[in-house]
């Protein structure tokens, strides 16, 4: 269980040695950020001003109390002959330092409470998306769009593994990024397909826990065009660390090309679906689509976890009769971590990922699938 | 009169003394506070540097979850029982505990908890990898097989803590000297009888949700699944009433030890001892109503939301009652900084920093931000290390030489406390800043504008640990070779306990004494 098998990087203790190791990124990613960001949307400067009048509050209060103990500490020594005095008991001094505090408190309520009211008015938006996560990825349906897709973790395992060096955004990076337009009121629906996650972005001031068989409504208008990086918040499981969310926030025109262009690709995604392959593309487009959806649980070498995600290498299902295979990834095994790929993955990729785990790491089945073949199954016929 | 324990390893199993019972309570808590702090190093071991070093990410999950609950429940919890084993009844003038076979029991039976739930590191899938916390889904129809194994081993914790609390509770209101009546008890016997009370009243929840968990997974129920009309937040909800009431029990039997050590070493009684006890009364009341504090975001109705708020900013009154008695207690003193002090002060400062980073987490606007961030992390390490770990030590160097009669080296001690104090600080302060800077919490890997803090957060805990170290060693060379203690041991102290002989015979008020 200790030690991964393969891709450890040397255990460096001298912190020196590890400054240089990735010195070379030191200005592109800035370092020693210590302050919560005041992020691009109305929302999250509120937050911003909040946590900063909090801060300060607190502040103020640590200084009084830690300069009144320091001075006992400093001058009522016993080293300096001190005779202790016998004061106790002082109701008025008890009454005062009751009431001062409720004065703070009530003076810090007063704007986090207009600030959360603000938070709850999903009211009148402009448009809806509705976010799942998944272990470990997260879906975006554009609901009035005809548009869903699903947005991975894209950082090669080579720089988690410490094989390569780490990119600028290591571990905040995906391959198909949230496109949304500024300006608009978006209305996020945000639910989850397994366990609960939390779907947060601290430049947009959004958290809010995907909650399977529920959805839980937040909102966000973001005024400045750009990229912005989140991760989940909520623990959901081994890769709990890999299934970060960007944000790609553009003007209205570049949204709206995006969009078509995206529907444009969906749509010959589904004319694939009647193409016949050959075996090699098949095996392929199988072993990348393989290493996105599927390695994080079953391992790059096929050979799973013992004891909680079965090897597909020379047992089980892939070297099983094909429909029982086919079966497994479009339908998911209920009560287990064994997800249901049909409606995540397009006919071409589920046919292509089948064949390639019957034909990987010596399993040599020497049988393939047809994209139809799983528009057929997923008919029921 | 009154005879000597018994011989072998048959005085240990058979007990059924209080000094007896208090002492293997606060062995049994440490040698959990080493296991939980090895987990708690193969953490920072991988977080030292991102990317993947050492563990896998299914292995850094257990660890995070084995590290919370062995500490909470095998660490920390013990520690105050034995505590109030050995002094609760030498405090109110009493032989013993009240219900002294219970006693036995309910220690005995928590070696076999902790070797349960240790054991399933060992299971096939590893052991529960689903937080401390133990969120619906994730820890029912995504656990690994061994969360039964940790269903019953929390079964058994739960049983534990009732039996001691039944047991706190009738030695309090039954046992104590003529004369000694509530608003004469020592804080520290006060703050106890409260958190015992919170203990009867929380420990079944939690059963009753370790239980849901059993149906769920075993007998197909759907408590928390919405597939069969169940709820997942109805998991946080019943987990949270356990959970906030269970951090205030982790935390008042610490105020009731600093309320004794800080008079001692001021040298002047302890400012509002009325007030205190109030304080510790609001405290607990408020604990069952502000649960929902740690579930912000899970999309609760607005007016929920404010509640939960309001109630949980008023917690900052009482904290603030205390901490500005013990400030007046130490003020116009004659102050002293033996090494049980420093560790007070130390508690007293710290604490209220996590009091600050709490004040902060309970506006839940801005709670948005900071849930499930290392700043939560930083806010409950601040207040759990410095408070019940620290309150802790400083009780052990405090009552030591009573127990033991031999005094401990206070150049020994003061280095044990100046470590710890800077690998506290050194490992938890940081946490803050990566927090706000973006870091959520329970991750194993992350991206390099983290790293800095990460590195100086594993370097102080890693000092932080040998402070511990150097802690059990003196412990033990004091047991063994310290200097005779009197019986008095220091200059003034308050309280029955000093006006036995050091170390307190096998049994102690054996006839009531007399308090006026």
């Amino acid at each position: 269980m200790l030690n991964r098998a393969h891709g450890r990087s040397p255990w460096l203790l001298a912190p020196a040695l590890l400054v240089g190791s990735y010195q070379s990124l030191a200005e592109e990613v800035e370092r020693w950020k210590y302050n919560m960001p005041e992020g691009v949307t109305p929302v999250s400067q509120n937050i911003h001003g909040l946590h900063m009048e909090m801060f300060w509050w607190c502040v103020g209060i640590g200084v009084v109390v830690f300069s009144i103990m320091l001075f006992s500490m400093i001058f009522h020594r016993k080293s300096r002959g001190v005779k202790p005095a016998h004061f106790h008991e002082s109701t008025t001094l008890e009454i005062i330092w009751t009431v001062i505090p409720v004065v703070i408190l009530i003076l810090m309520a007063i704007p986090a409470t207009k600030s959360l009211i603000n938070l709850y008015d999903t009211s009148e938006a402009d448009m809806d998306v509705l976010i799942t996560g998944y272990q470990w990825r997260w879906k975006y349906d554009y609901v009035d769009e005809d548009l869903s897709f699903f947005s991975s973790l894209s950082t090669p395992r080579e720089q988690i593994e410490g094989l390569a060096p780490k990119g600028p955004h290591y571990l905040l990076e995906v391959d198909e990024p949230l496109v949304v337009p500024i300006n608009k009121k978006i209305r996020f629906l945000i639910t989850a397909n397994d366990v609960i996650h939390a779907w947060w972005v601290p430049a947009l001031g959004v958290k809010k826990d995907a909650i399977p068989g529920f959805i839980k409504e937040s909102w966000t208008i973001i005024n400045e065009p750009g990229v912005y990086r989140g991760q989940c918040a909520e623990l959901c499981g081994r890769d709990h660390g890999f299934m970060p969310i960007v944000v790609d926030a553009r003007t209205e025109e570049d949204y709206r090309a995006w969009l078509q262009e995206k529907q444009a690709a969906a749509a010959a995604i589904r004319e694939l679906t009647s193409k016949t392959f050959t075996f090699d593309e098949l095996y392929a487009r199988g072993e990348e689509v393989y290493n996105r959806s599927c390695a994080a649980c079953h391992q790059v070498n096929g050979e799973g976890i013992p004891g909680t995600f079965p090897s597909l290498k020379g047992v089980g299902v892939a070297v099983g009769p094909i429909d029982h295979h086919i079966d497994v990834v479009v339908n998911g095994v209920k009560g287990t971590a064994m997800q249901a790929f049909g409606p995540q993955l397009s006919e071409v990729d589920i046919a292509a990922v089948v064949t390639y785990e019957r034909n990987a790491w010596g399993n040599n089945m020497g049988d393939m699938t047809q994209p139809i073949d799983i528009y057929n199954h997923k008919q029921g016929n | 009169m009154a005879h000597g324990p018994a011989k072998g390893i048959a005085r240990w199993l058979y007990t059924t003394n209080h000094k007896d019972i208090g002492s293997m309570y606060l062995w049994f808590s440490f040698a959990m506070f080493l296991l939980g702090g090895v987990f708690a190093l193969v953490i920072r071991a991988e977080l030292f540097q991102p990317g993947l070093q050492i563990v896998d990410p299914n292995f850094f999950n257990q660890m995070t979850t084995m590290h919370g609950l062995v500490m909470v429940f095998g660490a920390v919890m013990p520690a105050f029982v034995g505590l109030a084993n050995w002094m609760v009844p030498m405090m109110i003038g009493a032989p013993d505990m009240a219900l002294p076979r219970m006693n036995n029991w309910s220690f005995w039976i928590l070696p076999f908890a902790f070797a349960m739930l240790t054991s399933t590191l060992f299971m096939e899938g590893g052991a529960p990898n689903f937080g401390w916390t133990f969120y619906a889904p994730l820890s029912t129809t995504y656990a690994p097989p061994s969360v039964t194994f940790f269903i019953f081993a929390i079964h058994i914790m739960g049983a534990s803590s009732i039996m001691g609390a039944i047991n706190i509770i009738a030695t309090i209101l039954n046992m104590r000297a003529p004369g000694m009546t509530l608003m004469k008890m020592p804080l520290f016997v006060w703050t106890w009888l409260i958190t015992a009370y919170l203990l009867i009243a929380v420990m079944p929840v939690l059963a009753g949700v370790v239980t849901m968990m059993l149906m769920d997974i075993h007998f197909g129920t759907s408590f928390f699944n919405a597939a069969g009309g169940g709820d997942p937040v109805l998991f946080q909800h019943i987990f949270w009433f356990f959970g906030h009431p269970e951090v205030y029990i982790m935390i008042l039997p610490a105020f009731g030890i600093v309320s004794a050590i800080i008079p001692t070493f001021s040298r002047k009684p302890l400012f509002g001892y009325a007030s205190m006890v109030y304080a510790t009364a609001s405290i607990a009341f408020l604990s069952f109503i502000v649960w929902a504090h740690h579930m912000f975001t899970v999309g609760m109705p607005l007016a929920g939301e404010l509640f939960f708020m309001y109630a949980t900013m008023l917690i900052a009154v009482p904290t603030g009652v205390k901490v500005f008695n013990w400030t007046a207690t130490m003020f116009k003193g004659s102050l002293t900084f033996e090494t049980p002090m420093l560790f007070s002060i130390a508690f007293v400062i710290l604490f209220t920093i996590g009091g600050f980073s709490g004040l902060m987490l309970a506006i839940a606007p801005a709670d948005f931000q900071y849930h499930d961030t290392y700043f939560v992390v930083a806010h409950f390490h601040y207040v759990l290390v410095p408070g019940a770990i620290f309150s802790i030590t400083a009780a052990v160097y405090y009552w030591l030489p009573k127990w033991s009669g031999r005094m401990y080296s206070e150049v020994m001690g003061k280095t044990h406390f100046w470590l710890a104090f800077i690998g506290l600080n050194v490992t938890f302060f940081p946490m803050h800043f990566s927090g706000l800077a973006g870091m959520p919490r329970r991750i194993p890997d992350y991206h390099m504008m983290f790293a800095d803090w990460n590195m100086i957060s594993s370097i102080g805990a890693f000092l932080f640990g040998g402070a511990q170290v150097l802690f059990l060693y003196i412990v033990i060379s004091t047991i063994v070779s310290g200097r005779k203690a009197t019986d008095k041991v220091w200059e003034n102290p308050e309280g029955l306990e000093w006006t036995v002989p050091s170390p307190a015979p096998y049994h102690t008020f054996s006839t009531p004494p007399e308090v006026k």
